[in-house]
């Protein structure tokens, strides 16, 4: 029995493997605190769609409980869901996957990530991700046993991780090249030569591709390059995405791996183990979502391309340059001219002027000098936001112009 | 060019300025096209939606349906713009099925909307018969709910 503080200590750092003990907390718990405790916050730190899911999608749920689809499905997911997702990835990026053999529905893409790494990495394995990234990438491969391996980019090279940086850390090690366009957190997309280019890179040095494109369809004014679509990628591309952004899905927890059958076949194997099925209700309102959902995909597409402009042009306007955003719903202006740091700057601006953003740091040294503004939120509170930033910066005496 | 109507559908106070942004296009070519479309009756008027219950002024509304008897040359719009024409008259359609017109009709109390149809409508000669449904409560009005409480934010306030 513990019977002494110290000993219970040491006792109970014992229990906690070493791999989540040694990882990092996410870089935004101490603003998370800080943000319950101002009142009257605007925030452009939110990861999600404003839009609730559309009502066609959440009236068949509930019509699918009312016909009692309670029980679990199969491990791959429902058989009409994943016919409908072969027919959707056809038609809309013209590749093709086997309905039975190459499509795993997954709670989330967050769980497909997570599937995707486990069942390629061998302890030591390196994957390649671009900085910054999503935050559950390094995590994610960390506790795979992998080691994350960080790629710079910047605004020079519009945030697209290019080819011949990623050469450049290529080792006997390394196994993937994990990249997700358009990205979070700083809206850039990928151009058919860059993706090409990575796609003769992984050929070369036989490499495999993770292919995060759950933004995928929140791109404006150009066309989304899915990466297995690209001639010979499919073979050594695993794609991995969902419904949370597309059709503002995000609490549903549903989404998608495909890839060759070798691949599902493991990755079902870790899936069947560890979460058995995807949630039977999301699956019903995911089927609605591809059967019937375009319309209100495209209006949501158009509605977040015009917020995109309006603050992308209001803070090029108060002296806060900013990248050119072509996806996803997120700005990442520069800061760098106010001479605070990312963390500084968002804790100011929370303090001073209630908005809250999002320290470009939480997703890789490289965000040092930027922060996440996301654009899913009403036309009022980003003209509201930016009014505030605007008087932080002047307030502030920092002549950014 | 769609797109500017849409934004200003959906908030008639949106500026040239906002809409120039949001729709990627010139200001002073928002606002020719405005200023062309207020001309042309592209743009009808712009108007409020107000939820009067809020203010504690309850104005009674009926939806009538009217049968009515088509004339030679001008088939049903001279009797609609007789009714239509009436101030009472808040909206008219023109439906198919069982009756001809679908008006929306507004008055104070019930007696001002039987007065009205009992006196103006139901007299004119055209006019067959006519159905009053009073309006008991109103859901949904041009797009936007009624009694509903905004929706409080529901979102976590950050999320990576």
């Amino acid at each position: 029995m513990l019977n002494t503080k110290s000993t219970a200590t040491k006792a109970w750092d014992g229990l906690i493997s070493q791999k989540v003990a040694t990882l990092p907390p996410s870089g935004i718990r101490k603003f998370f605190d800080l943000l319950s405790s101002v009142e009257d916050v605007i925030s452009l730190s939110i990861g999600e769609p404003d839009f609730i899911t559309p009502w066609h999608i959440r009236e068949s749920a509930t019509y699918s409980l009312e016909k009692g689809y309670t029980m679990y499905t199969s491990n791959s997911g429902m058989p009409e869901l994943r016919q409908e997702l072969a027919r959707y990835l056809e038609l809309r990026y013209g590749v093709s996957y086997h309905p039975e053999h190459e499509i795993l529905i997954t709670t989330s893409s967050s769980e497909g990530l997570d599937l995707a790494l486990r069942a390629i990495i061998n302890p030591g394995d390196e994957i390649i991700i671009p900085d910054p990234c999503y935050v559950a990438y390094p995590a994610d491969i960390i506790l795979a046993g992998g080691v994350p391996i960080f790629v710079p980019t910047n605004e020079e090279n519009n945030f697209v991780i290019r080819s011949t940086d990623i050469e450049a850390r290529i080792t006997k090690q390394t196994k993937a090249i994990l990249i997700g366009y358009p990205s979070n957190p700083t809206g850039a997309v990928m151009t058919k030569e860059e993706a090409d280019a990575i796609a003769a890179l992984a050929k070369k040095h036989d490499l495999l591709v993770i292919s995060d494109e759950i933004y995928a369809r929140l791109i404006y004014g150009s066309e989304h390059i899915c990466f297995p679509s690209l001639p010979g990628m499919k073979e050594r591309t695993i794609l991995v995405s969902g419904f949370s952004k597309s059709h503002a899905m995000t609490g549903w927890r549903i989404g998608y791996v495909t890839a060759e059958r070798r691949f599902i076949q493991a990755l079902t194997k870790i899936h069947q183990y560890t979460m058995l099925c995807a949630p039977t209700m999301a699956q019903m309102a995911a089927i609605e979502a591809l059967r019937n959902g375009e319309a209100e995909v495209e209006r949501m597409i158009q509605e977040y391309n015009g917020r995109r402009r309006l603050m992308v042009k209001r803070l090029n306007e108060i002296g806060l340059p900013c990248f050119k955003p072509k996806g996803a719903f997120y700005a990442f202006p520069s800061i760098k001219a106010t001479g605070m740091n990312s963390e500084e700057f968002a804790e100011a601006l929370l303090k001073e002027e209630r908005v809250a953003v999002v320290p470009g740091t939480a997703f890789g040294s490289c965000g040092e000098g930027f922060v996440r503004c996301c654009y899913a939120t009403s036309i009022p509170d980003i003209e509201e936001a930016l009014r505030r930033m605007n008087r932080f910066i002047r307030k502030s005496g920092l002549n950014t112009s | 060019m769609k797109d500017i109507f849409e934004i200003l559908e959906q908030n008639a106070r949106a500026t040239p300025e906002q809409i120039s942004t949001m729709a990627d296009k010139p200001v002073n070519e928002v606002e020719k096209l405005i200023r062309q479309a207020e001309k042309d009756g592209t743009i009808l008027k712009y108007k409020t939606i107000i939820n009067w219950l809020k203010l504690g002024k309850e104005d009674v509304w009926a939806l009538i349906e009217v049968r009515v008897a088509p004339q030679r040359g001008v088939g049903f719009d001279a009797i609609a713009e007789r009714i239509y024409q009436f101030p009472e008259v808040h909206s008219a359609y023109l439906v198919s099925g069982t009756y001809d017109l679908a008006i929306m009709v507004r008055g104070k109390n019930m007696q001002e909307i039987s007065s009205f149809v009992a006196e103006k409508l139901a007299p004119l000669e055209q006019v067959q018969s006519t159905v009053t449904h009073f309006l008991l409560k109103r859901y949904k009005e041009n797009g936007e709910t009624f009694h509903l409480i905004k929706e409080t934010n529901r979102r976590l306030p950050i999320t990576l």
